[in-house]
């Protein structure tokens, strides 16, 4: 088990080493990337200075040598247009996102889970196709046309609804929902699989033999074996669904969150923004999807043990 | 957009069938799919022939009309017409038709790129393996979104570039696919045969393996293709697409987002659009995947 542990967390590492790279050297790739930030009528030498501010100088690969020891030494660059460390900008729209991000897999968690139980058990009868039904579309259907329509319908129409920012808990409806809607149709097609994996188990007939309520032997014997599947399919699709969708959904609602910045400086070219900001968000999907890859491991003794 | 999987693809396979076995086996939902399908292709095929004008053509006496059956409709513009005064079911055919292509284009690359490498690392082995392997992880750990957001900031909003963008979408699945059947494959007693007649690796991979593996592959492509007329769609949408006046229907729905309190069909209309497209190729894609997993038949 130690063994697979030490694997899997240096696998981890090469992972991100090669995303830093690629990284550094795609943002290279584009010419100088100053072009956008020198003002026409700028003077040699003070386009040689802004070249050294920003650490431009030099050739590529000396750059990238010094790009990784400010890197160690925790200094991520300065943003072009703001003139200030890209850690702090990004630091200050963690939060946001992070609130956004709960809010949405509560909500994914707490829908899809039940959802899923409900269409496995019933899957001959109607409520079974309705449920799936439901998921199908919450599937088909883009988010950022769900926000628009969403936007549309409770702002402009029935002014129930604010569109802009994140002050209230009514802010939250939104894109919550619109962030949630793809999760939850995943989530629910997968609980119901993992749920009907586990009914045609010969545990449950000998639960149902035992003489257990249907409601007992659904939810203790049945739920209980298939979270584990489903938790760790929470862990390791939601992790980069939601980086995907929040980068729609922020940019929609102006929420000032991660997504939002990453669109930002991408259409402003702000590229120590963008690096520092992509960088960030894949850091923190490839730390959460190893931890969960690890708990999974730990949580499911037939894997603990061939892994060992 | 990454998927859920509800099954690991490389155990999927496509027992053969004629277009009419399909047809009769499907359900009513799938073959309202498999039509409209049909139609949104050809509707994008013969846009140039069909679209009642111009899709850049401005006339700024007619801006913001609504479409027919409302009030102040205007004779001959039957979905309305923009901010400029173009005509949305013409700008919507456009939009379709670049939208399609582009996804189709992507959809191939994407597919003979992973195919190539995935049979690389299957055949090849050692180093060549490790590598594309390692490549495979690097993508899937990082959501493709990013990726698609700094390529974009760094080459450009560029109609070649959004291309290439949606090739690499999807890559690692067809790789992972066609590596994981090689290596079942390769074990074969047709392919020892093969070798032992002396066919070279090339050979054998082309002709021997690759098209024992066309089946999962098939299923693969219709379903990253919804995928990637999501991703096209969102990045038009963010402005980091096509660039005015060009239009795919993602745009058209980001830039007629400013419109929506007054003029609501400007988005109306391309959403619509997408919503059909993506319906019928989910719907697709969803036939194909469960008619090739044994294990989901009578679920």
């Amino acid at each position: 088990m130690l063994e697979f542990v030490a694997l899997r967390v240096a696998r981890m590492f090469v992972t991100i080493f090669v995303i830093v790279t690629a990284v550094f050297f795609a943002t290279r790739l584009s010419g100088d990337a100053l072009d956008f930030v020198v003002a026409p009528g700028m003077t040699e030498e003070d386009r040689i200075a802004l070249t050294a501010y920003y650490g431009l100088d030099g050739t590529t690969w000396q750059q990238y040598v010094r790009y990784l020891g400010a890197f160690m030494q925790g200094e991520f660059g300065l943003s072009f247009l703001e003139r200030r460390p890209v850690a702090e900008i990004v630091a200050e729209r963690i939060w946001p996102s992070l609130q956004l991000l709960l809010a949405s897999v509560g909500f994914t968690l707490s829908v899809s889970i039940p959802l899923g139980v409900i269409a496995a058990v019933y899957r001959q009868s109607w409520i079974g196709s309705a449920v799936m039904s439901l998921a199908f579309l919450g599937y088909a259907i883009p988010n950022f046309v769900l926000a628009t329509l969403l936007v549309l319908i409770f702002a402009y129409t029935l002014n129930w609804l604010p569109v802009v920012g994140n002050g209230t808990v009514w802010h939250f409806l939104m894109p919550t929902f619109a962030l949630s809607a793809y999760m939850i149709a995943g989530l629910t097609r997968f609980t119901r699989n993992a749920m009907l994996d586990v009914l045609s188990q010969d545990y449950m007939r000998t639960a149902r033999a035992k003489g257990l309520a249907e409601r007992v032997v659904i939810l203790k014997h049945g739920l209980r074996n298939a979270s584990i599947t489903v938790l760790s399919v929470v862990g390791l699709q939601i992790a980069g669904l939601a980086a995907s969708g929040s980068v729609v959904v922020e940019t929609i609602f102006s929420w000032p969150g991660l997504g939002d910045l990453l669109v930002e400086s991408a259409i402003r070219r702000d590229y120590p923004v963008l690096q520092f900001g992509v960088l960030s968000v894949a850091v923190a999907v490839i730390l959460i999807n190893t931890i969960v890859d690890l708990a999974y491991t730990w949580a499911d003794p037939r894997l603990r043990l061939a892994r060992a | 957009m990454a998927d859920i999987p509800d099954t690991a693809p490389s155990r999927l396979r496509l027992p053969r069938l004629g277009l009419r076995d399909l047809w009769a086996e499907a359900d009513s939902i799938q073959r309202i799919a498999a039509l409209l399908a049909i139609s949104l292709a050809l509707a994008a095929l013969l846009a140039p022939w069909i679209a009642p004008y111009d899709p850049t053509a401005q006339s700024l006496l007619s801006r913001l009309r609504p479409p027919v059956g409302f009030e102040r409709f205007k004779d001959g513009f039957w979905l309305g017409t923009d901010e400029l005064g173009r005509d949305m079911l013409s700008r919507g055919l456009y939009g379709l038709r670049l939208t399609l292509t582009l996804a189709m284009l992507g959809a191939c690359i994407g597919l003979a790129v992973g195919s190539v490498l995935g049979l690389l690392a299957g055949v090849v082995g050692g180093i060549a393996d490790s590598l594309v392997m390692a490549l495979v992880d690097v993508q899937i750990a990082v959501p493709f979104t990013l990726i698609a957001l700094l390529v974009v900031a760094v080459f450009g909003a560029d109609i070649e570039v959004l291309i290439i963008v949606l090739g690499v979408y999807g890559w690692e699945q067809y790789a992972r696919i066609v590596r994981g059947e090689v290596l079942k494959l390769r074990e074969m007693p047709f392919v020892e045969a093969a070798r032992a007649t002396g066919a070279s690796q090339a050979r054998i991979a082309l002709v021997h393996i690759l098209p024992n593996v066309t089946s999962p592959l098939v299923v693969q492509f219709t379903l990253a293709f919804s995928n990637i007329v999501l991703l096209e769609s969102t990045l038009s949408f963010l402005g980091l697409g096509v660039q005015p006046p060009t239009a795919t229907l993602g745009s058209m729905v980001g830039i007629g987002r400013d419109y929506m309190p007054s003029a609501p069909w400007i988005v109306m209309v391309p959403a619509v659009a997408i919503l059909l497209v993506t319906f019928a190729v989910q719907i697709m894609g969803d036939w194909l995947r469960d008619r090739a997993d044994v294990r989901l038949r009578g679920r």
